[in-house]
């Protein structure tokens, strides 16, 4: 089986691509699973089966940093993948922080980012995109072919080794340049004992904890102070 | 990147049966037009072209670049004009000339200079470097992405999805995208873009189901086109100016009708 993971920023058209995506995969007569991850109640999960009619299984993490949820759960998503016969189980993660990101060793990592975002977005939301395999630039119409080009260009400054791939949500534009990569993923035949391509952030403070209230005082575990300087 | 002919290998209609054109070769300057109904298949095509189709979308073409299929991740055949008018770009005109010029690795003294030469040539209002992307109106945008797609994306194949006429001179910019050597895709609805192009495909039921050549015709229909526009367009500057309509003004139109009737 495929193993895929899928981060971006917030409504950077992630569920759109993937909808794309999966349509043209089906058609191959490939069967796919989608795991979905997400903080809050979330519609997208619904969404996948009612466009496409196939097996989805929702995550919520809650209090929970949604990329930890996201592998402390991939081993369980793999299995829904399998107990569906999947030929490719795909996870999209909420993706919110930019502090971390979900790709994996030895299984294909999809980066979705935004042309409206702004040029400098490729330099700012770091291991997302850098560990990515495949970077899907979204809302191409919303900006002028120059845009593009210079969002394209910086996407490859930031991962050299990356494949590009424009892709439009709204008409589908592009997906078959996804689905020619997706077919070339990897297959693993399990996922225990596998590696994060980047660490998680350390976030073992007193407000992980349930902690609310500010002040030295109340600061407990890992803390790092500002070295607040002018700049 | 520098290549004389794209050659579509056709596939089929939305119900499987063969293309009425079986090939559509493009070459170097070429202007081709795509028409037919919404729905026919027009955005289908520049989508195989952007992709570079090999008998896997959902059409079955085959897209041979020079004679061969290439890889569409390492090439980017196309440039596209879309229905947006504006940047979201926080710059002035030359920064950003200069920013995509860069990102080419193209950028010379006279870059900027050379865009908006170009440019200006379009815009009805004229465009500095020193103007905000912003504040530009969308006939300025859309001039100064036309000579930009002319002059720094290096895309052989410009694909223009349904230009509008905001304050600018659309076949003006077709015909230089076409003499600085690019192959022009436009789909539209507009007869005189239709008849700027020396061919047209006809689209149906998602196929190629025509290829029309322009003929001598053909290209007198679009004199009077062309002078409908002007005339349209001089009544906007007018209306838009505060004037009236008058005697003369309707006079002027009725001669017009005279003229295109032949009397």
């Amino acid at each position: 089986m495929k193993f895929i993971t899928v981060a971006g920023p917030p409504s950077s058209g992630k569920t759109l691509v993937l909808i794309h995506l999966i349509r043209l995969l089906k058609d191959d007569d490939l069967r796919v699973v989608v795991g979905k991850i997400d903080c809050h109640e979330t519609a997208d999960g619904a969404l996948f089966k009612e466009r496409l009619g196939i097996p989805v299984v929702v995550g919520r993490s809650d209090y929970v940093c949604p990329d930890h949820y996201g592998v402390v759960n991939a081993e369980e998503i793999f299995k829904f993948g399998e107990a569906h016969e999947a030929d490719i189980t795909i996870v999209e993660t909420a993706g919110l922080c930019h502090r971390c990101a979900p790709a994996i060793k030895g299984c294909m990592a999809i980066a979705v980012v935004d042309n409206v975002s702004g040029i400098d977005t490729p330099r700012k939301i770091g291991p997302m995109l850098t560990t990515a395999d495949v970077v899907v630039i979204t809302k191409g119409d919303m900006v002028s072919q120059a845009e593009r080009e210079v969002f394209r260009s910086n996407v490859l400054e930031v991962n050299p080794d990356a494949k590009a791939v424009e892709l439009n949500g709204l008409t589908g534009m592009g997906a078959l340049n996804l689905k020619r990569l997706v077919l070339d993923a990897p297959e693993i035949d399990t996922l225990t004992g596998r590696e994060l391509r980047h660490d998680m952030p350390s976030a073992v403070c007193s407000y992980c904890e349930g902690e609310t209230k500010i002040g030295s005082d109340y600061q407990m575990g890992n803390i790092i102070k500002m070295d607040v300087k002018e700049v | 990147m520098d290549i004389n002919e794209i050659k579509i290998v056709s596939g089929a209609d939305k119900n499987g049966n063969p293309e009425a054109v079986e090939e559509l070769i493009i070459r170097k300057g070429d202007i081709l037009v795509l028409a037919g109904p919404t729905g026919s298949g027009k955005s289908l095509l520049l989508s195989d072209i952007e992709q570079l189709a090999n008998g896997d979308s959902p059409s079955g073409r085959r897209v041979l670049v020079d004679g061969k299929i290439i890889d569409p991740f390492s090439t980017r055949i196309t440039a596209c004009l879309s229905q947006n008018m504006h940047f979201v770009m926080d710059l002035d005109v030359g920064s950003f000339i200069n920013l995509h010029a860069k990102s080419r690795r193209i950028a010379t003294s006279n870059t900027v200079e050379k865009v908006l030469e170009l440019a200006n040539d379009l815009a009805g209002e004229p465009l500095s470097a020193n103007m905000h992307l912003a504040s530009l109106s969308g006939g300025q945008s859309r001039a100064l992405m036309i000579s930009d797609a002319a002059l720094i994306s290096n895309a052989p194949v410009v694909l223009i999805d349904e230009i509008e006429n905001a304050g600018i001179n659309k076949t003006k910019g077709i015909q230089l995208l076409s003499t600085e050597g690019k192959m022009v895709l436009i789909a539209t609805h507009d007869p005189t873009l239709m008849l700027t192009a020396q061919k047209r495909i006809i689209f149906k039921n998602g196929a190629m189901a025509k290829l029309i050549q322009s003929n001598d015709i053909e290209r007198k229909h679009l004199q009077y086109f062309l002078e409908i526009d002007r005339v349209l367009e001089s009544f906007k500057q007018s209306l838009r100016n505060g004037n009236r309509l008058d005697e003369e003004t309707l006079k002027a139109l009725i001669e017009l009708r005279g003229v295109n009737h032949g009397q």
